[in-house]
Formats: C-alpha cells, structure tokens, sequence
C-alpha cells in the first residue's frame, strides 16, 4: 500500500526524522491560512498524488509552459494563486501514464536552503534476505538513470536484522554520502531512525530522494515515498487509515474486497486463472498470438463460487474487454466450483463477449459438464495453447 | 532416486486441524501412504486427529514441533498455519531442528521471513518456500499441495516459483511419456528458505534425474544466479538437458503480480533479461507455457 508524501513524513517525524514543518489542504481556500502558519518567507506548495516526478509533471488542463506539480512560492498571494491552478486538474508525470492522476490534495511546506542533494532508500534486499540501505550523492534525480549511467556512485549496504543499523554501518552510510560535521552528526542519529521505522511499519519501501545538506550544515528530508508490505497491514491499523482509495483503480479496489489479486491492463482480453505464475504466463501467451491482456487475475488456490462470481463481474465491468479467457488449472481449486461460478455469474450479469473457458485437473469432468449443461454461449478448450487461441481468434475475428 | 523426500520421509503437520492441514493431509495419506506421522496444535497436544475420508487414518497431536519430533524421529514438517503465525511455525521448527520444513502459506510479512532467514543461516535446517506447493516424488511421497493424479514417475526434474506453473510442467512431461524424479515449488515470496540453485545442484547430482525443466518468473535476479551457476557446472563439465521458462513478459513494471515477490522495480527483474541469461547457460526457453514438455522433448532429441 502507498501513502502520500506528507503521511510518509508524519510517520518518519514521529520516529524523529528532521522533516520541514508543513500543512496538507484539499481546498484552495484552506492555502492561505496554511501558508501563514508555517514561517516563510519561502514556500513549497507539491501535488500529493501516488507518483514520482511530479516536479518534472504537466498539468492537463494548463498551457504547456506552465509550472509542474511542485512549485516554489514567494509571497501568500503566490501559494494561494499556485493551489487553485494545481488542486482538480490532472498531473501527467513520467509514473502516472497518458491518462495522468486528479490532484486532491496539496502539500505546503516551508522552503529550504539546499546546498547538496543526495539519494536514500530502505527497500528488502532479497538476494540476502536483509533490509538494505541503498545510497548515492547523486540525489533529487531519478535513480534508475544514475544506475544506468553511473553505477559506481550507488552504494547499498545489508543490515544484519540482529544487530539492527551499527555505529560501523552508520559511519559508512556518513562516508558514502560524503557528509561531514553537522550532516555527518545528522545522519549518526538519522540511519538507525529510518531502520527502525522502516522495520516496525512493516514498510517495503522507504525512499528518500532528495535527502538534503542544507546552507546551515544540516540534514532534512526533503521528500519522502513510503510504502507498505500489504501482508503486514494487519497488525497496523494507523497506516491503513492513511489509504487514499482515489488514487487505486475502481475495480482493483473492488477486486481488493474479496481478496483477489488484480491488476488492470491496457488490453482487450480478459483473463481468470488460478495461480500467478499461471495468471501471468497466460497474459504472455495471449500477447504471444497477437492480442493484449486487459487484466491480471488470479482467483487463488482456495476461491468459493461467489469469489469466482466477483472476479467475473471485475472482468466485465471493464469496457475495453471483449473476450474472456478462462484458465484454471487445479490442484486445490476444483474445476466444478470454477464451473459453478462463472455460471452463476454469467446468469447474474449476461454475456456480451466471447467466453472461452480452458479446465484442466482436479474434478475437470465434473466441471466441463456443469458448463456443458448450462446451456450458455461458451467456446471450451483442449489446453491452455488452444484456449489462447480460440479466444484471440474470437476477438480478432469480430466474433 | 529422487531429491529431499522419499517412501522413508516421515513427516509432521504444522497446522494439521484446520480446514487446509486436514485436506491436505488427507491427500497426502491417500497419495501411495506418505509418511505423515503427527500433528502440532499448542493447545491440543494429546488429542487425536481422524482423517475424514479414510477412518482407518488418525495422528497423534502434540503439543510442540520439539515433543512431536521426539516421538516420532520425524526428518520433515508441512506448515498450514495461517499467515500471521507462519513465520514463529517454521522458527519452532528451525529451533526443534527438523531437517526439512515446508511452509505452504501464502501472505506472511516479509519482516517475519527476514527474521526466519536470519534463524535459517545459523541452523542445520533447510527451509522450502514459504508461499509454494511443496515437493512431490511421484509414488513416494507427497508433501503440500500438488494434485498427485498428474505425476508419473520418470526421469524429469521440475523447479518452480509457481505453483500452477509447477502442474503445467508436470502435466506436459507426463503427456509427453518423460514422468518426474521430483517436482520442487520454491514458492512466490521474495523472501524464502531454498532457491533455484540449490535445487539444481540436487538435480545435476542425481542419477535418475536426466533432465531438468526450470520455470522463473519475472522480480528478483534468482534466475540469473541460477543461470551463472549452471554456466559454471557445466565448464566443471556437469551438465544436464533442460527446458524453461520464465512468466511475466507482459507484466507492466512497478505492478506486484499476485506472488509477492513478482515485480519489476527499479528497472530491474524483467522477464527478458531472465530469458537471456538462461539460453546463454543453455536452457531452451520456451514462449509459450503449453509447449515445457514439447520443447524439453525437442532438446533431449537434439
């Protein structure tokens, strides 16, 4: 689960992270008395939406040489004519894709002094097995394009989960990022702060980019991308309150509800399947005869008839698709409940499209005659190379 | 011969009494007699578990892998319990020094695991998944949740990150009259206890094993270890046919794909770069998931 960026910094100041001070607003009118609070006289007012490179980022509905998602303000007027051009129009960045994302909410934070910006980030290293520190100089810019063009300047440090961030560990995180006095005093205290916020929020990812050296000498973070591991949200309560649902994909959220993994794509082929490797490899073998999946759905080892409904209702509900492959293959899932349910569902709701459905092990007759006797409009299949086909074919074909 | 279990393995049930562990352990029973040979339940130790499809089949309860072990001489253990209790099941397993443990559950905290691996390096146990199906040696033993009507015993070794992907090799190589030694699922997590390259090392090592099917999936680099581990055998002069393939060529980055641990971040863990390292160490990659039996039978003719 992601949060925005001034929830990650509430969370890290709780732990003592030096954050600047700032106010979050979701109406131009609130900007002002926002602003007033903070000391000034330079303000930061940012987009908080689910995505990187909202500096760099384009607003729709704006000219094209107007400011992006993070701009400075100089005076009260600046911040409160900056938040009505930003809240409601849609930010495109390079994460967001074409369609871009609605800005709800702004952030207005008081300015800084930058003299040097630097790269952090906390994130599972699991050819180890350990959380790790991954650090550079080369901060406030995207770090994918610094690994690709200058490795030499990414350092990552494993932290043993025993021993927790060591004076030792900590002195070279300081060495790598090249701090010394103040900042390098700052970042003593900060590393082992961040290990443990990261450890105790069960986070999967704690990125800090840029973390500054200020003119004064000193560390802050200046922005900040947390996410969580979702497996662990259980036991933390506090960070499921901080979930935006605006920012997630309708039916993925509905999907989310009757714990069923679903991603939505960009094509025209939907697809049920059991299993990811197998939810995946069907994606692939959709695209490998020419057409594009229009989702990732795996209904998991254990799915009731009414979870299988679900997820055949998430499929249709999507106006791009016109097919729908169904591939299962079981071993726990029996393939008579599979049966039952996309009858079910396909009674409940109709058929407008194509439905080729593929069945293969655990009570695999049972379940072909259940459809069989039906009575409904669908294409079965040999195996998962046939269904692949016949279901492209269907859409291809203008069926 | 197989890897890790045979018709001597005996093995107890972490998470025997609820609704899973009792299934699964009623399949296992029914599958040529694995050795189950207990159950573990903190609060139920004493007690008596009756299988509901065979009432001949009952285990002891116990109240603790260690208790249990010591009864038994039990070598492995299948964990069922749930996801929020998993990671201190396989640490009282690891502290009860069972050679073997298998975790079948899906969801457990990455933390919780972090910590399990720091336990697994300083013990003599070996950890497979958690999140996979398990292991099965066709006639022998069958420990999790494979369907054993597919397998037939042969001359293929399989290893997965996927568990359906794991029955669709399984399927093809029995269709194609090859069978298995043993089918290994690694499991989806980031994660987890035993990798590619361990299991390959076990293959490359047994007699019966003649080929090998290998099948990735995109996150991570498992893959490209494996395949620089196999490039390195092979100069040793260790070798074996194999096919693979890797799932997740159409997966958009940054999007976590149902297993936890399948995603590509940071530019990294994508499918092609997988597929590269693997046919540069001589697997023969297969683009279509329902071709693993027919392509492994195109490498063994040459």
């Amino acid at each position: 689960m992601n949060i925005h960026e001034y929830q990650a910094k509430a969370v890290l100041k709780e732990y003592g992270a030096p954050v600047a001070e700032g106010v979050a607003i979701f109406s131009a009118d609130e900007a002002e008395a926002a602003a007033k609070s903070l000391p000034g006289p330079l303000w930061v007012v940012k987009s908080q939406i689910h995505a990187g490179g909202r500096g760099k980022g384009k607003f729709k509905e704006l000219s094209a040489d107007a400011k992006g998602g993070v701009r400075l303000a100089f005076s009260l007027d600046e911040v409160t004519s900056n938040a009505k051009e930003m809240l409601g129009n849609t930010l495109v960045t390079k994460q967001t894709g074409a369609a871009g994302k609605v800005v709800n909410r702004l952030y207005i934070e008081d300015g800084a002094d930058i003299e040097r910006e630097l790269y952090l980030s906390i994130l599972v290293d699991r050819t180890v097995g350990r959380p790790a520190f991954v650090v550079s100089t080369e901060g406030g810019m995207d770090i994918e394009a610094v690994a690709e063009e200058t490795p030499e300047k990414i350092v990552t440090l494993p932290i043993d989960p025993e021993a927790g961030v060591t004076e030792a560990d900590a002195a070279k995180l300081c060495d790598a990022l090249e701090l010394t006095g103040a900042a390098r005093e700052d970042g003593m205290k900060l590393f082992p702060i961040l290990h443990t916020a990261f450890v105790e929020k069960d986070m999967s990812l704690l990125e800090v980019n840029p973390l500054i050296v200020m003119k004064d000498g000193h560390l802050r973070v200046l922005d900040a991308k947390v996410s969580f591991d979702g497996n662990a949200l259980f036991r933390h309560p506090d960070i499921l309150e901080l979930r935006d649902v605006t920012e997630e994909d309708e039916k993925e959220i509905e999907a989310s509800k009757y714990d069923l993994a679903y991603v939505a794509l960009d094509g025209d082929i939907g697809c049920m399947v059991n299993g990811a490797g197998l939810a995946m490899a069907t994606m692939d073998i959709i695209k490998l005869y020419g057409a594009e999946p229009a989702n990732f759905l795996d209904v998991g080892g254990g799915a009731s008839k009414e979870k299988v409904t679900a997820a055949f209702k998430i499929i249709t509900s999507d106006p791009n698709v016109k097919g729908i492959l169904v591939n299962i293959f079981g071993g726990i899932m029996r393939c008579d409940v599979i049966a039952e349910g996309v009858v079910a569902a396909v009674k409940e709701v109709g058929l407008q499209v194509p439905l080729v459905v593929r069945l293969e092990g655990t009570n695999v007759e049972l379940g072909k005659k259940i459809i069989n006797e039906s009575g409904l409009n669908v294409i079965a299949a040999d195996d998962l190379d046939d269904a692949a086909q016949k279901i492209v074919k269907a859409v291809k074909g203008g069926a | 011969m197989s890897i890790l279990v045979n018709k001597d393995t005996k093995i107890i049930v972490q998470g025997l009494t609820g609704k899973t562990g009792t299934f699964h352990t009623e399949q296992a029973l029914e599958y040529y007699g694995t050795k189950m040979v207990a159950g573990v339940h903190p609060k139920k130790g004493g007690e008596t578990w009756s299988s509901g499809v065979d009432s001949a089949a009952s285990l002891p309860i116990y109240a603790s892998v260690g208790e249990a072990r010591e009864a038994t001489g039990a070598d492995a253990s299948v964990i069922y319990v749930p996801p929020a209790g998993a990671g201190a099941a396989i640490i009282e397993a690891i502290e009860a020094e069972v050679p073997f443990i298998v975790c079948i559950t899906e969801g457990i905290p990455v933390a919780d695991m972090v910590k399990v691996k720091a336990k697994l390096e300083k013990s003599k146990s070996r950890l497979l998944g958690p999140n996979c199906p398990g292991i099965l040696t066709p006639e022998e033993c069958k420990i999790g949740i494979m369907p054993g009507s597919i397998f037939k015993k042969g001359s293929v070794g399989v290893v997965s990150r996927s568990g359906t992907l794991t029955y669709e090799a399984v399927f093809q190589t029995t269709n194609a009259g090859l069978g298995q030694t043993t089918a290994v699922g690694i499991g989806g997590d980031p994660v987890k206890g035993t990798e590619f390259i361990d299991v390959l090392e076990m293959f490359l090592a047994d007699d019966e094993t003649q080929s090998i099917i290998m099948i990735g999936e995109i996150g991570g680099s498992a893959e490209e270890d494996a395949a620089q581990f196999l490039k390195d055998e092979a100069k040793r002069g260790r070798s074996k046919p194999m096919a693979g393939f890797i799932a997740g060529r159409t997966a958009p980055p940054g999007r976590t794909m149902g297993h936890a641990g399948a995603v590509i971040s940071g530019g990294k863990g994508g499918a092609e770069d997988k597929i590269a390292a693997m046919e540069a160490a001589g697997i023969k990659v297969s683009p279509s998931p329902a071709k693993l039996g027919e392509t492994l039978l195109e490498v063994l003719k040459g």
